[in-house]
């Protein structure tokens, strides 16, 4: 039998308000995280990664829908209930520097949420466990007197690491958290989060540009674009035969050969529309092959199709196409 | 960016500080006066109010280096003892200002709902002349020193609150922030540690500033004689006695002139060495 997922989202929807309009950030976002697994969610810059990352920790507060954590909706619980509830799910940022408050230092950092939570014990227990924690990380123990400033961009990365695993979560938000790194850098900080993951049985949702590094580590995938889903399934199998013609075009910009090479340009013809007025029907359909004419108007079902769940009219075509085909009429 | 060039850059504020030479003058200037006010009673053998009918209105000799009032008594005494006064009103008015001007700030920066409140006050505040609405708060409140200083915290706090404000705004977008919120940290701790503590430099800043300013508006008003009760003695108290003998013995309003304006020039030249100093755009260019 199917265990419940640690996390669903439902019919979750953002929306900014600004001068110029609303920013739809996110529209009816549907897709759940099985405990013990690592859900990749990748989409271009401007999709709504950020903005569902922080939804789903009530960071930011949705327009619409639910966020079922451990079977309770928590956007429903009131503040003092969601305070205790942070014990339970972390997030990693993306940008290391701004992610470390510079007059701390980093044992201060660290012990922050134990002291929130009364987890630590005495000053003594705490300080012994920020040290293991810091050699969890790849740090050392001495390390805790500094101030972020003297860290490089991978050490304060694993600082920000070891600050989210010191309350022993269950889940993590891992927000592009390679992507401001050095290459070299990037793959032990991947693999970093993949042994911590199985050593400790997370839960993690991991954001990410590209399908390539998503590939390396997820079990699963969700591909967004424009604040929808547009496909979600096992990695492999969206890798191997996607069904959507977005998926198609970012595999086709990713190369094989080096799965950390960091790459932030233009996958696709054209400019991601604005989301302050997104696209009528399929949001993709300013920018995709195969449009025809009904995609203009009726907005594609998240549906299953061949084992995964696609929001495109075409999809059965796509998936006839193969890969290569999807790809060449895209590039 | 390796840790040396990163701690480099972080090479202490006093350091630059003091690297300008007119910023370390007005440090020293400023200290002699603190430590004259401090030690008041051993500097000088006169009493600040020490009468003597015989020496009224003798200029500056040895004996009395800045000369005598119209009613003998020892003009330089009288210096070191207003100074006193002077100082306090000022650094008492700067930090008043400072915990009203951080309060509202952080409350206005950070909670978006209190922002428009608090905003459209500071503005109002800060419509009306200084010394206008120092004088209709001491109208209010009945004039003493206490509130005196109090006054004038009232009408310096904008300054305070308006950076802290600005500050806020930035700051509580940071990552750490919301790093701080997503662990389940309380509000008040991460106003206190990861704003505040992150937005001290410009409120220290502005506080210099209104120090040299409160110490202006204090002589302002003490020469409407509005400010202070006048036996005890301010800068502003002796220039507003002597200045019917401004042609006959400008000894009497010579020298606590020059104290304010030396005292508040080095006050300002301070605060604008300390801007620099820690103002990390301008550091990072050293
Ligand atoms: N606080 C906000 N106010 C207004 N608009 C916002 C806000 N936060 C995000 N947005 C908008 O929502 C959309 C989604 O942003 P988001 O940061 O979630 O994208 P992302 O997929 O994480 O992009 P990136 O890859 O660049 O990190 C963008 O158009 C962004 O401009
Ligand atoms: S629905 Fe139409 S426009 Fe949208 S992805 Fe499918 S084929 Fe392209
Ligand atoms: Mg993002």
């Amino acid at each position: 039998m199917e265990h419940p997922p640690l996390i669903s989202v439902e019919g979750l929807s953002k929306r900014f308000p600004t001068r110029a309009g609303d920013v739809h950030a996110l529209e009816d976002v549907n897709f759940s995280i099985p405990r013990g697994s690592i859900v990749g969610l990748v989409g271009e810059s401007g999709s709504g990664k950020t903005t569902l990352g922080r939804c789903i920790l009530r960071l930011v507060e949705p327009s619409e829908g639910r966020v079922m954590f451990d079977g309770q909706n928590i956007l429903d619980l009131p503040p003092k209930e969601l305070r205790a509830l942070r014990r339970r799910m972390q997030i990693i940022f993306q940008d290391p520097f701004s992610s470390l408050n510079p007059r701390m230092r980093v044992r201060t950092i660290i012990e922050e949420g134990l002291i929130a939570h009364r987890l630590g014990g005495t000053s003594r227990e705490r300080r012994d466990r920020v040290a293991t924690l810091l050699e969890e990380v790849g740090l050392q123990a001495d390390h805790m007197t500094r101030f972020a400033h003297e860290f490089s961009g991978g050490q304060r990365q694993r600082v920000g690491i070891a600050r989210a695993l010191a309350i022993e979560p269950e889940f993590i938000v891992a927000d592009e958290s390679v992507s401001a790194l050095d290459v070299s850098v990037q793959a032990q900080i991947l693999n970093l989060l993949l042994d911590l993951c199985e050593a400790r049985n997370l839960t993690m949702l991991f954001i990410a540009h590209d399908l390539s590094v998503v590939e390396y580590l997820c079990d699963q995938v969700v591909v967004m674009y424009l604040g929808h889903v547009v496909e979600n399934g096992s990695t492999a199998l969206v890798h191997s035969q996607p069904a959507h013609p977005y998926t198609t075009a970012l595999l086709s910009a990713a190369p094989v050969p080096d799965p950390f090479a960091g790459r932030d340009r233009n996958i696709l013809k054209g400019e991601i529309p604005s989301p302050l007025s997104p696209p009528s029907g399929c949001v993709f359909h300013t920018r995709c092959p195969l449009m025809v004419e009904h995609c203009r108007q009726a907005v594609p079902e998240l549906r299953a199709v061949g084992g995964r769940r696609v929001a495109c009219h075409r999809a059965e075509d796509v998936l006839a196409m193969g890969p290569a085909t999807g790809a060449a009429a895209t590039l | 960016m390796s840790a040396v060039t990163a701690s480099a850059t972080h090479a202490g504020p006093l350091r630059v500080l003091l690297q300008n030479r007119v910023v370390t003058l007005s440090i020293v200037v400023l200290g002699i006066f603190a430590i004259a006010a401090i030690f008041a009673p051993y500097l000088t053998p006169y009493q600040p109010n020490g009468l003597s009918m015989r020496e009224r209105l003798l200029p500056p000799s040895s004996e009395h280096w800045a000369g005598t009032d119209e009613l003998g008594r020892d003009i330089f005494t009288r210096l070191i003892y207003a100074g006193r006064v002077s100082l306090a009103v000022g650094l008492g008015v700067a930090a008043l200002a400072s915990v009203f001007g951080v309060v509202l700030g952080i409350l206005a920066g950070f909670f978006s709902r209190l922002d428009p409140a608090i905003s459209r006050l500071l503005d109002a505040m800060m419509a009306f002349p200084d010394v206008l609405l120092a004088i209709a708060l001491l109208a209010a409140f009945g004039g003493s020193l206490l509130n005196l200083i109090i006054a004038l915290a009232i009408v310096f706090t904008p300054r305070i609150a308006r950076v802290v404000r600005a500050s806020s705004l930035v700051v509580r977008e940071l990552t750490y922030v919301e790093a701080a919120r997503a662990l389940g940290v309380s509000t008040p701790r991460i106003l206190f540690h990861h704003v505040f503590r992150n937005i001290t430099s410009p409120i220290i800043v502005q506080a210099t500033f209104i120090f040299a300013a409160a110490m202006l508006s204090e002589a302002g008003l003490s020469f409407l004689g509005i400010g202070i009760d006048p036996s005890m003695p301010t800068w502003g108290v002796m220039i507003s006695a002597g200045r019917q003998y401004i042609d006959t013995a400008g000894w009497l309003i010579l020298f606590p002139g020059l104290a304010i304006t030396i005292c508040v020039v080095a006050l300002q030249l301070t605060g604008d060495g300390l801007r620099d100093a820690l103002d990390p755009r301008i550091r990072k260019s050293i």
